[in-house]
């Protein structure tokens, strides 16, 4: 299998909020380049990856996507002093933003979001979250004229957090980084497409996701699949729990690919998740299932598209999601690649019609 | 009618999961259509050609219903869920609810609701009657929902989901109805999917099909109950109602118009019908390629959402005999 790390590491440390995944999506068309037969880009901006098939036709058309696009903010407006106010680009966390090394533009101008010092807080300001339009980056910027000569309102910008690696043990290889949500899922395309499958693939690295899963509409309607998959990073609650508590984390970190059967965007389709369920088992990979009815992924955009599409939703689960720094188990990653590319190798007709 | 309304009300039919209602409605209407097909989202679309004289006319109705699903099941073999569709909490505590299976469960609140108090979902579960979670035959995912034995008192029938059974009731004993007889227009009889959770079937099934005409058959709110807020004309027993406008949606005006004329020509009782909240099937229908004049014939019902909901035959029969007088005629927009 491809050196999936060394990917991820690549991956999370680009800069791509929605509506900016240019460089992105250059540096995804790079590492694809040579695994696929034919890729193009559309109108929206996104990454459509073709790979034929071997196997006998009529062969079934099937779309594999993963967004590229991850949260970040935009420049309003630069103050006099030279201060840069910004607005949010999708989900992103107002008790996150304090103090946060941050960088904007293409150039990747690094600044900081301020915060007053503890000293000249009041015992009241202590105990709230500032309001991100009381918020602003500095730039190290002597005024106004010299921050405009260094970003430009409608600039965008993301945190910059650098990809670390946590734990080389092999039983439980963790990372950080920025922007697992969803640079996990495009690292397990990429993976995928090392590998030539029965059915034809089209692999599709989306855009704004994030702002309403925009990008998964259009390329849901252009390819018109016969069946989807998304690979998403997903939320993963290990965090502390009252000890009396008796409640289902949304997944677990390390137990596996997260499977959706239901979340607010799909109800995911069941011949698709019972052919990942009969994948994992004949491959001896361990699952576990989304706990329902939270969030929503391109799948919900994509099954609605044209006349119907079968479609469900595989995830990597990514500690901290929408944070500025995300923990994930490298064997999640790896084990969704061979669960997606089992699966590839076995979806027959059957497995995306229903039942009379 | 009594039968068929026995039969799919108390049929199991959860959005994304309508597998046996649609096994129920597909043995009620067989031998009455032209074709008759399952989609990818599981839509039950049944033809019936027309003369070749008329227009596409989309006729659909929800074969899905509210529900549950169990989302975490706790040592004590309790299992806790979250709501696919509208599910108002008030309606679940001390109900009997039923899995695809059969297992019957009651919905329990836990020690952390105030009894005085609109509880919360989160406080609630359900107990299958198991002592722990080793007894639980249910796994996360699985659905379940409020499923009452159909009654039949004086005009009113009551059931646990005329919403929206009462539609596929009004459109299968429609297609019982016509069969034989010659119709104009071709129809399509589309019985949804996912309508609680988003209209995504009928988004679906209006692509494919590319209908010139649309109507959802759907039920409506009333205004006849006590302190009814905010006031509506819309009362049960009063005939068919004829939506003007929903919460997503105003209906075509010609099409409503064409309605009217053939509800009053034919002397059928009618009310014009205007929902401030909700919206229908008709709204994708509306919207779906370059858009379709679409509207929604209504079945009046009282207590939508909860487990016990009401309608009334005469209705019922009411929007049944309009759709026959008008896919009899011309439709001229």
């Amino acid at each position: 299998m491809a050196d999936l790390r060394a990917i991820l590491e690549k991956l999370s440390n680009e800069v791509g909020p929605s509506g900016r995944e240019k460089a992105i999506r250059a540096l995804i068309k790079a590492e694809i380049a040579e695994l696929a037969d034919r890729v193009e880009v559309d109108a929206l901006g996104n990454l459509l990856a073709f790979k034929a098939g071997d196997g006998p036709e009529p062969r079934l058309k099937l779309m594999v996507s993963a967004h590229m696009d991850e949260i970040g903010f935009m420049v309003l407006h630069i103050e006099k002093s030279g201060l840069v106010r910004f607005g949010r680009v999708g989900g992103l966390d107002g008790r996150m933003l304090l103090s946060k090394r941050v960088v904007i533009g293409d150039d990747k101008t690094p600044g900081i979001i301020g915060l007053k010092p503890h000293h000249l807080t009041s015992d009241d300001e202590d105990e709230r979250v500032p309001d991100i339009d009381d918020l602003a980056i500095d730039l190290g910027a002597e005024d106004d004229k010299a921050a405009g000569a260094k970003v430009k309102v409608g600039d965008y910008g993301t945190y910059a957090t650098r990809f670390t690696a946590l734990s080389d043990d092999p039983a439980w290889p963790t990372v950080r980084g920025k922007a697992f949500d969803d640079r996990a899922g495009c690292t397990a395309l990429i993976g995928l497409l090392a590998q030539r499958y029965p059915v034809d693939l089209y692999a599709v690295f989306t855009v704004q996701e994030e702002v309403g899963l925009r990008g998964a509409r259009v390329a849901g309607y252009r390819v018109a699949p016969d069946a989807a998959i998304a690979l998403e990073g997903t939320v993963c609650d290990d965090t502390p729990k009252a000890p009396d508590e008796d409640v289902s984390p949304v997944t677990q970190l390390g137990a596996g690919p997260a499977v959706t059967l239901m979340d607010r965007s799909l109800v995911s389709h069941p011949g698709m998740v019972r052919l990942l369920q009969e994948t994992a088992a004949a491959e001896g990979i361990a699952i576990q299932y989304k706990q329902p009815a939270l969030g929503g992924t391109d799948s919900g955009a994509i099954h609605l598209t044209r006349a119907g599409v079968p479609a469900v939703t595989v995830a990597i689960p990514c500690r901290y999601i929408h944070s500025p720094a995300s923990i994930l188990n490298l064997n999640d990653l790896t084990d969704t690649v061979k669960l997606v590319a089992a699966a590839l190798q076995r979806v027959t007709r059957e497995d995306v019609v229903r039942s009379a | 009618m009594l039968e068929l309304a026995k039969r799919l009300t108390e049929a199991f039919g959860v959005s994304g999961f309508e597998e046996e209602i649609r096994a129920v409605i597909r043995a009620e209407i067989a031998g009455t259509v032209d074709d008759i097909k399952v989609d990818a989202l599981g839509n039950l679309v049944a033809f019936r050609r027309g003369t070749g004289d008329g227009k596409r006319v989309m006729l659909a109705a929800h074969m899905d219903q509210i529900g549950l699903m169990v989302t975490h099941i706790d040592e004590k073999g309790y299992l806790r869920f979250a709501p696919v569709g509208g599910i108002f909490p008030l309606t679940c505590w001390g109900k009997q609810v039923h899995f695809m299976d059969g297992t019957v469960g009651t919905v329990g609140l836990d020690g952390r609701a105030k009894r005085s108090e609109a509880p919360e979902l989160k406080d609630m579960f359900i107990d299958v009657g198991a002592t722990s979670r080793a007894e639980v035959k249910q796994k996360v995912g699985d659905v379940a929902t409020f499923i009452y034995p159909f009654v039949a008192q004086g005009n009113a029938w009551f059931a646990s989901n005329h919403d929206d059974r009462i539609g596929c009731i009004v459109l299968a004993q429609l297609l019982r109805e016509l069969k034989g007889a010659a119709i104009t227009h071709d129809v399509y009889a589309v019985f949804t999917t996912q309508e609680e959770v988003g209209l995504r079937g009928a988004t679906t099934s209006a692509y494919a099909i590319e209908p010139e005409i649309g109507i959802a058959l759907d039920v409506t709110l009333t205004g006849d109950l006590p302190y009814a807020t905010p006031a509506m004309e819309v009362a049960m027993g009063k005939g068919v109602a004829i939506k003007v406008q929903d919460g997503g949606m105003i209906s075509h005006t010609g099409l409503n118009r064409l309605l009217i004329a053939a509800a009053e020509a034919a002397g059928i009782p009618y009310q014009r019908e205007v929902l401030l909240r909700g919206t229908t099937d008709a709204r994708s229908i509306q919207t779906t390629h370059a858009g379709v004049p679409a509207t929604c014939l209504s079945i009046p019902s009282r207590h939508v959402h909860t487990p016990s909901q009401l309608v009334d035959r005469r209705d019922v029969e009411g929007a049944i005999a309009l759709l026959k007088v008008f896919l009899g005629g011309a439709i001229r927009l």
